[in-house]
Parts: C-alpha cells; structure tokens; sequence
C-alpha cells in the first residue's frame, strides 16, 4: 500500500466550506486535552462556553455586541490580508481609535448627540486609520517589514493609553482609577433595548463588510487592489501603483479597527481606560484568516467568535480560567485551520498495489 | 556494456497530464547522445527522472547492468550522474567555491573549502573551462555561469553528464568551447546526454540522436544516417517551414527613437551605455544578443519600470522622461514579457481577468467595472486567438504556457498599438503555438505597427527580422541583415571587433 | 559619571543577553529559509517551562534544560507546519504566539508572585549564562561561515533547488534549524526568568520576542551583528529604568523599546541594499519539481 499526495488543481467552494468546518472543529478535541491537563473538564467547560454564548437571550445580545468590534476589525484584516499586506496591528488601530474618540468627547461632549456621536465616529476613524499609515508609509518608503511595526505600534498604543488615562485624562472623581471621568451622556450610543447591542455600530459594521465586498469585486480600484494581492509584480509591469494601493488600504483597515475603538468606548464603556479589548484585534485576524478572507463570510465567523469570547469571558467566571485561555482557543484554531489548507491544496490518494 | 537503460517509463501530473508514455533510453559510454524534441515533449522531465528529482510512474532504470531505484538527486550522484540544468542551480549570493563544495564528499568533511579550490584548478586545466574560484556568482557572466555548473558536475568524477539545453545562452564561440571539453569527456568514456532542440547542434556534435514527441519515442537514429530535414519531420510530425513566408517591409515613421540612453541595473552598474537605435512603423527590428547585455534594462526603461540616468527616448514623436508605465501604454505601446507567468499574467485570477488587464479602465462606468462588456469582449477575443480554455472563469494557471502566451498577445495587441515590444515571446512554446504567435507579429507588422524584438534564439530573430541590431554590454554593436553569417553575430554578441 | 555609564554598560549586557541567544536561534532558522514569527510565543514558554521545573526540582540547570526542550519542541512543530505541510509561515508563527501566551499563562498562574532562584556572577558582575551566550555566537558565526554545514545551511536558504540538485536534503536541514532556533529562543526565556527577573509575570517578555525578530533584521542574518543588536536594545532598556527616577512618565519610558526597534529595522532597510539582504528563500515553500 502507497500514500501518494498529489497537488489538487483549485478546490471547489463546497470542498473548501467542508475542509473549513472539518479543521476548525479539529481544534475541539486539541483543546479539550489541553484543559484536561490543566484538571478542567473540557465537557464542562465547553457546555459553559456554549450556553454563556448561545444559551439564553442575554448570551446571545453579548454574543453580537462583542462580535462588533471583531467584524470592523476583521473586515478590514480581509481586505489588508488580500492585499499582501500583513496588518497586525489592529489592536493598536483600535485604541488609537478609542483615543482619538475620546479627545473629541471629552472637549464636546455636551453637545447634541447626533453632532456628537458621528463626530466620535470619524475621530476613530481618523486616529485608528492615521495609527495603521505609520508602518505603510515605512513600508512604501523603506521597505520595512510590517509585521513588526505595526506590531510595535500596538505596544506603542497601549503605552500612549496608559500615559493618557494615568496622567492628563485621570477623572477627577474616579478615586485614583486609571480612568477618564465618565463621558456626557450625549455620547452614549444608543443601543437595542435591554441589551448592551450598540446597534448603529452593528449596522455600519455590517455595511462595510458589503460595501468592500462589493468594491472588491465591482470597482475598478478593486480590481486593482486584487491584483497587487495576488501578484505584485504583475501589478508593477501593468503600472499600478502598489504604493497607492497599500495606503488606501490600510487607511480603510486601520480605520475600521479605530470605528472598532470607538464602539467599544461610546457604546460599553463610556470613558476610556486601560484593556478595553481583550485582544479584539488579534482573535480578528482569526476571524479574517477562518472567513476565508472574504468580507461576506468574516462578518458570520466574528458573530461566532463573540460567541467564544463571550464563552471565554464565562470560563473566567465560573471555573477561575485566566483571560489567556482565549489567546490559546485562537492559536489553537489557526493551527487547524492551517494544516486544514494542505488538505484542500492536495489530494491524498491510497493506492492498494503497484504495478509495473 | 550500456551504462543506462530506461525502460518503458511513465510519467503523469495531475489532473490529467500525460509527460511520458512508455519511453525507452540507453546511453553508452563514450558516446554523445542527443535527446531531441519540441518543448513539451518529455525530453527534460526523462532526464529529471534520471536524476532522481521526479519518480517514474511506471518503468525501471538500470545502471550498468542493475536494476536501481534513483529517489532524490542523491542517488544519482552516488551513481556518478551529473546534470546540469537549464535554469542554473547556482546560490547567486556564494563564490563559485561554495558552490562547487555545496554536497561534495570529500577528505577534510568540515572545511572542504581547499580542497575544493584544488580540485576546481585540475579539471579547469583538464577540460580547458577556467573560472575564478573566489568569485561570486552574481559578478560572472551567463557563460561563465555555466561554465561553474559544468566544472562543478566534473568534479564528482561523473559517468554521466545530462546537459538541458546549454547552448541556448552561450555565443558560438562559448559554444565551440563547451564542445571541445565535451569531447575530451567523451574520450575519458563518460555518457553524455545533451537535450536540445535546435538541429543544427544534433547534426555537428552527436553520435546518436533520441526524438520524443507529446512523451512519446519517435524513434532512436545515428545521427551520420539522418538529415536535418528528416529529423525536423520526425520531431514534429509534418514538414516543417524553415523560414515563415513575409512580405517586403515598408517603413514609415519612427515609432521608437532610442538615442545614447544611459541606464543603470538594479546593483547600480552600467546596463545601458550609450544606447541608440530606432524602430519604424511596419517594420520588426530584431535585438540578437545573450542574455544580461542590457536587454532586459532596455525592454524595462522604454516601458517605463526603470528611470534612464541620460539620452532620450521617444514614441511616437512623444518624449517618455518621467512618464508612468501606464502613460506609456496609453500612448500605444504593447509589452509581452520574458517572464508570462509571473509578469505577464495574475495566475489566481480568471482567464477573463487576465484578458481585461490592460483595459479594464475603459470598461468601466464612473467606479464600477462593467462586467458585460467585459466578457463579451473576452468571448471575442478567445475566439479570435484561438485560446484553448475550459471558461472563462478558469484560473489562467490552469493553462498551458503557449494559451497563456496567447492571453497576453490577445490583451496587449487589442488596442492597435503602434509600438509592440516582444521579449522572449515563444520561448518554451510548442511549435503550433510559436507559428501562430510569429505569424501575429508579422501580421501587426504588415498593418502598421513597429516591433522589437528581443529574443536569444537568433533562429527566430533570423526569420522574423527586418533589420537585426546585435547588443553587447548596453551598446549596440552593429547591425547585419538576416542573410549575414552566424559565427559574424556570434562575433558581434561577444564583444567583436573592439 | 564613570560610575553611571558603566552602571548602564553592564546592565546593557545583561538585558542584551536574553535578546542575543534569542536571536541566535532565529538567524539559524532564518539561514534554512524558514521564518518563525512564533519567537515571542516560545520564549514566554521558554520562560514558563523554566520558572516552573527550577522551582519544582530545586535545579536551575534542569529547570533550563526543561526550557530548551519545549522551545525545541515547539520548533519542531512550526518545522512541520512550514516544511512537511507547507502552510503560510506568517500566519503559521503568529499561531504559535498565540498558543504560547495562552499555554503559559495558564500553567503560570500557580507560579506568580513567587521569588525564583538565580545565577550567581561569576565574573566582572555576570553570571555564567552571559559568557556561555557570546561564546555560543562566535562557535554559530563559525559554523556557518566557515565549515560545511554552515555553506550548506546557508545554500538552503538561498537556494533550495540548487542545494537539493546537488543532493542535500533540504527538509531535514530546515527541519533541524528550525528545531535548533526553537530551543534558542526557549533558552533566551529561560534566562528571562530564571537569571535576569527571578520570578514569573504573565506575558513577561513584553515584545521581546518581536525585538528578536527585528534584531535579526538588523544583525544581517550574521552572529556576529546579534552581539552588537543585542547589547544596543539591552541598553535601551537599561536606560528606561534609568532615565525614570528623573520624572518621565513611565509609560513614555516604556514606549522606548518599541519605538526604538522601529527605528532600527528603518536604518537596517537602508543598509542592508544588495548583498546585504534575507536570504532569498525565506518565506517560501520548497517543493522539488516547481520552476
């Protein structure tokens, strides 16, 4: 008997959803040994996963508020991730983002929300995008790889959060919490009746994940953009400007990722202080990565992750798991997911006998 | 007794690519035994076979006398076979030293490096092939290069040398070279097994002569029984023209004026040096020349990827300084690359894609690309260069090298460009698919435009040219017509008559 | 004022050290043509692994050994995620990141907040472990700059098809180069928490593990520039805790790592034009056969 492996010519949508599903509840199983090394019961934890994400109606209004944040992000990863351009820098996009917001709501708080909040929104979107232009400009320029810059500048991030919530932002009532004071009440967004959902958050979020789909495939800019993606030097020869391409792009990126902050800031917490995201902009390349790079199919995987985060957030509570349990989750299924591609970039065929 | 015989082997690629069916082969020692045939044929994918870098589907190998199983190249080299690639296996970054001492066995197994410059001097000296030991790689010519290949073969103490198509980048001087130590080898009884297509080499240098055709034997000839016109017909089946049928040129105004351009390659040394020539509408003027003089710096200022450090180049009356690639195709200049795969083409993307990509921006309303027009233009344009597809949608990787060739000619040569530059164009393309590319430049030529073309296989620049300028070093050395003699341009290309 | 510079010198060191076997197992890896981007994630295992076996069996030395094994380990399954499967390598060592803050946050949590055991200096104020680190870079610039496994290596990297024609196997070099990286890197943590902070916080490597990959950038995929790189960031960091008594904000002070790592991976793009480069493979699967 003879294993042959052999390079399959393009998979077909369904081979891809099946091999998809397959290697992501491959993880299932990875991580249940892991928890029974460290004495949890996986069923148990499992079932608090589920039922803390889908379970009841409170679980399930946390599980969309927490997917915002992850599909603004990974909206924006897709579209990054298609290009080329290794963006792993959402988180700091995000506070950045969150930072920005709250500069313009500290200083105009008091003044109509419908000024307000949309004033917010495009201060989010300017820091988060201004945030993610840093690295592509070194990389346009330099040439400087920008997986550790824009790495770095999520470090850099959270330190400018930090001196701003310790320092010049403290509230003045907030008893020595490294918070701002609480935001004026017309910065509130408005959200879904009892539940936390920030709906008009939701909804932009949704819509951008249509609106790029559609740029991606309809546009001419989106043309472009793909083929710089998938074959730079093509690009080169035919003259499109990759320079051009990679800002554009990662201004939309680091955009969303700071829209992301300032839901998260305008919509749950209403001040700003230090790890309003529990890694919303790493489990978003997950997400990216799991939805295939498609802007339609990301925006159903992040419902799912907030699910899991919501899962994770149980975990913590219930059986004492620390926060890093969620960052494993995440490893665990790339990893999957990962070797799940060979499966689908190759066939492997038995063959029962050899003949001459 | 026969050092090799391969028998009846089978190679597939999926999905359904048959590379050989059933093809026998023996090498004697001492003996120089061409393998002949098209591109496509199977001649390089047998002898990767041999040398162990692709497994036989079906069929045994033996060697001298034994049944052997060849599983990576390190078998092959424990049986003493030698092989030297067409697109060279050589770290550009390391001396020709590191090269050569890269998997050789020998006495002192941790600091091979003197006793491999040893060994570099003897067969230098013995096969009259001499390199500079210290040298690195990226500062040696292509005929050095290969020269470093073959030396670096020589000193495993080899039986048997498989050589792909070496002559395709060397001058006929370099040539006679690689020829005379040939033959010293065949005097010391090694097998030498010398993949070609061009003819003329298998009627002057070998004994026997193999013809493959689609993966299949034709048939196993000595060469002193057969002519140049029966081996063409065995190799492709039908007789073959050996000059394509043109009509006189008749030359109008200069599409291209290149004068003393000045450009620099991507190490920051002189490419180009003074360069000057011109290109008239309805005529096609040939570039002759080994690769690396220039003329890929040449191809890239004039469509606008390189900057020119001095001299002045003009389409159609219109100065290019400082204009974009896209600026410049838009005056009316047509590119097909060297490189169809990774610069002509996006291999992801659908067959349609790869057809729009030069003028997608016509077809578009405001923002939105305008689907409909676009794919009834792609219908037209399949049809009208005969590409072989499955859909539309495939991805253009799907397709064979000549259909993707035909791609590119269909989207460049769409809008009635009044300047085509050609590079390398039917280069790796099998014979039906080369005609119809020659036959589309001759017929873009009858109707107006100027090409340039530059390609290595001075056979093609022969039959196509009007004129043929010869390129050595970033100058241009003189022009001959296609009637002049070959070992003159082989003169020329190698620096002539400074 | 002697006093002081010296003071910052010697602490450059040995905050450097870390960062230098670091990156000594990354410019292995790299040789071979395999990116690892996972170094943060197997240092703080590295780091975890250590802390823990040092306290359960009493012993440093086992406690590192322990260390080297999993950051072998795990170098080990990145191998067989880029070579056997050939997956995307990026996306393949921010996995392992991830896994690695995951993993040992959790197996951390029993350990936070304790006092570790360290190493005693044995000369000039450094413990044993700084002179065993540059003298291990000299022997890796040796090896591969000078024998043959380092030409081998580095053909590789460069050019796997031509190291492959010429009969070497290029699975198994990456495969062992990666797994050699790999156990550097779960060294460099161990260091980390056994020798330098004596204690085990979670995520304690703080980026370090980016800085090594930015240091190999810089270091020109050479040795000998890691001693330099690493001695430069261990400086840095020196100077953070320094410069902070004197009323900058701690969090600015923090961002000076990173900030400077940016800077350094600008300057190193300008530099390293030319020959000076990656090596050509890296990144890329290698498969036999493919023009």
């Amino acid at each position: 008997m003879k294993i042959k492996v052999e390079p399959r010519a393009d998979p077909t949508w369904k081979q891809t959803l099946a091999v998809t599903v397959f290697s992501a509840l491959l993880a299932l199983p990875i991580i249940a040994v892991i928890f029974w090394g460290f004495h949890v019961n996986p069923l148990e934890a499992y079932s608090v996963i589920f039922e803390g994400a889908f379970g009841d109606w409170y679980g399930v209004s946390e599980t969309l508020t927490k997917s915002i944040p992850l599909m603004l992000c990974a909206v924006g990863l897709s579209v990054a991730f298609q290009t080329g351009f290794y963006n792993i820098g959402a988180e700091g996009q995000l506070l950045m983002g969150a930072i920005f917001s709250t500069y313009v709501a500290l200083r105009w708080g008091s003044l109509p929300s419908i000024i307000i909040i949309p004033a917010m929104l495009i201060a989010g979107f300017i820091g988060g995008g201004l945030w993610g232009l840093i690295p592509t400009y070194l990389r346009v320029r330099f040439e400087t790889n920008e997986v550790i810059t824009t790495l770095m500048m999520n470090y850099i991030a959270t330190k400018a959060l930090e001196y701003l919530v310790f320092g010049p932002w403290k509230g003045a009532d907030e008893w020595g919490f490294p918070y701002t004071s609480k935001f004026h009440v017309n910065t509130w967004i408005p959200t879904w009746g009892f539940t936390r959902i920030h709906t008009p958050t939701l909804v932009f979020a949704v819509l951008s994940g249509i609106v790029l789909y559609l740029v991606l495939n309809r546009t001419k800019i989106g043309f472009e953009t793909r083929i710089v993606g998938k074959n730079p030097e093509a690009a080169r020869y035919l003259g499109i400007s990759y320079q051009r391409i990679f800002m554009i792009v990662m201004l939309i990126s680091g955009g969303l990722a700071g829209i992301a902050g300032f839901g998260e800031i305008a919509g749950i917490q209403h001040r700003l202080r230090p790890g309003i995201s529990p890694g919303y902009g790493f489990t978003a390349i997950i997400v990216a990565w799991l939805g295939r790079l498609h802007p339609l199919s990301t925006m159903l995987v992040a419902v799912l992750f907030g699910g899991l985060l919501v899962g994770g957030e149980m975990l913590q509570i219930r059986l004492g798991l620390p926060s890093a349990t969620i960052q494993l989750f995440n490893g665990v299924f790339l990893l999957t997911i990962l070797s799940g591609e060979y499966l689908l970039r190759n066939r492997i065929k038995i063959e029962w006998r050899e003949d001459q | 007794m026969t050092l090799i015989e391969m028998k009846n082997i089978s190679k597939y690629f999926p999905p359904n690519i048959t590379a050989l069916e059933k093809v026998d082969f023996t090498a004697e020692p001492g003996e120089i035994h061409c393998l002949l045939g098209e591109n496509g044929a199977g001649k390089t994918t047998l002898m990767n076979i041999l040398y162990g870098l692709y497994k036989a589907d079906k069929g045994t190998v033996k060697f001298e006398g034994n049944q052997v199983e060849i599983n990576s190249p390190r078998d092959a080299i424990d049986l003493k076979i030698g092989m030297v690639h067409q697109h060279f296996r050589l770290v550009k970054r390391h001396t020709v030293a590191e090269n050569i001492a890269l998997g050789l066995r020998c006495d002192n197994s941790l600091f091979p490096l003197p006793e491999v410059k040893a060994r570099i001097k003897q067969v230098s000296e013995r096969y009259g092939l001499s390199v500079e030991p210290d040298a690195y790689i990226w500062e040696l010519s292509v005929g050095e290069q290969q020269r470093v290949e073959i030396i670096k073969v020589l000193c495993r103490d080899i039986k048997v040398l498989i050589l792909d198509e070496p002559t395709s980048i060397l001058t006929p001087q370099e040539t006679e070279t690689l020829f005379n130590a040939l033959q010293l080898m065949k005097q010391e009884d090694i097998a030498i097994i010398f993949i070609t297509h061009k003819l003329d080499e298998v009627m002057t240098f070998s004994d026997t002569v193999t013809v493959l055709r689609k993966g299949r034997n034709v048939d196993t000839v000595q060469t002193k029984t057969v002519d140049k016109k029966s081996l063409a017909k065995l190799m492709v089946g039908r007789d073959v023209l050996f000059r394509v049928e043109k009509s006189e040129a008749c030359p109008a105004e200069p599409v291209l004026e290149i004068n003393a351009l000045q450009a620099f390659d991507d190490s920051g040394l002189v490419a180009l040096d003074g360069f000057s020539l011109s290109v008239c509408g309805g005529e096609i003027l040939g570039i002759a020349g080994v690769s690396g003089n220039g003329q890929r710096e040449l191809v890239e200022v004039i469509t606008g990827l390189r900057k020119k450090t001095g001299g002045m180049v003009k389409i159609s009356g219109v100065d290019i300084s400082g204009l974009k690639p896209g600026q410049i195709a838009e005056i009316g200049v047509a590119h097909i690359p060297e490189d169809r795969i990774h610069r002509g083409s996006v291999p992801d993307m659908r067959v349609l894609d790869n057809l729009m990509l030069r003028d997608y921006k016509q077809y578009s309303k405001g923002l939105l690309l305008d689907a409909e027009t676009m794919r009834s233009q792609s219908s037209e344009m399949i049809k009208e260069y005969n590409i072989d597809t499955p859909a539309l949608e495939t991805p253009i990787k799907l397709l064979s090298g000549g259909n993707i060739q035909k791609v590119i000619l269909a989207r460049e040569l769409h809008g009635s460009p009044s300047l085509i530059i050609a590079s390398h164009p039917t280069y790796g393309l099998d014979v039906g698919a080369t005609e119809q590319i020659r036959k589309t430049l001759l017929a873009q030529r009858d109707s107006g435009a100027g090409v340039l073309l530059i390609s290595e296989d001075l056979d093609e620049i022969m039959e196509l040219s009007d004129r043929v300028v010869v390129i050595y070093e970033g100058r241009i050395m003189g022009e001959v017509t296609p009637e002049t003699d070959v070992s003159e341009i082989g003169l020329l290309m190698s620096g002539g008559n400074q | 004022m002697i006093t002081a510079i010296i003071s910052v010198l010697r602490a450059a060191v040995r905050a450097g050290s870390p960062l230098l076997i670091g990156t000594l197992g990354e410019i292995y890896t790299e040789r071979s043509g395999i990116l690892n981007l996972g170094v943060e994630g197997v240092m703080l295992m590295g780091a975890v692994t250590a802390f823990a076996v040092t306290q359960t069996t009493g012993s440093i030395a086992i406690g590192i050994l322990a260390a080297i094994i999993v950051g072998g380990l795990m170098g080990l399954l990145h191998a067989f995620m880029s070579v056997s499967l050939k997956v995307n390598q990026y996306v393949a060592g921010l996995s392992l990141v991830m896994i690695g803050s995951g993993v040992s946050s959790l197996i951390g949590l029993d350990y936070i907040g304790i006092r570790g055991k360290t190493l005693k200096p044995v000369f000039l104020g450094f413990d044993i472990m700084v002179y065993v680190f540059i003298a291990l870079a000299m022997v890796l610039w040796f090896i591969l700059y000078r024998t043959r496994y380092g030409i081998e290596i580095r053909s590789v990297g460069e050019n796997p098809a031509a190291a492959d024609a010429m009969g070497i196997n290029v699975n198994k070099t990456r495969y062992l180069c990666t797994i050699f990286g790999g156990a550097l890197v779960g060294l460099a943590g161990a260091y980390l928490s056994t020798a330098y902070l004596s204690s085990w916080t979670d995520n304690m490597t703080n980026g370090r593990g980016w800085i090594i990959l930015a240091l190999t950038i810089f270091a020109s995929w050479d040795p000998r520039g890691a001693i330099l790189g690493a001695w430069i960031f261990g400086g840095v960091e020196a100077l953070q805790y320094r410069l902070q008594p004197l009323g900058i904000s701690p969090s600015f002070l923090g961002m000076l790592p990173f900030i400077s790592t940016i800077i350094i991976l600008v300057v190193s793009g300008k530099l390293s034009k030319g020959n000076r480069g990656p090596p050509e493979a890296l990144g890329k699967p290698y498969r036999r056969g493919e023009r």
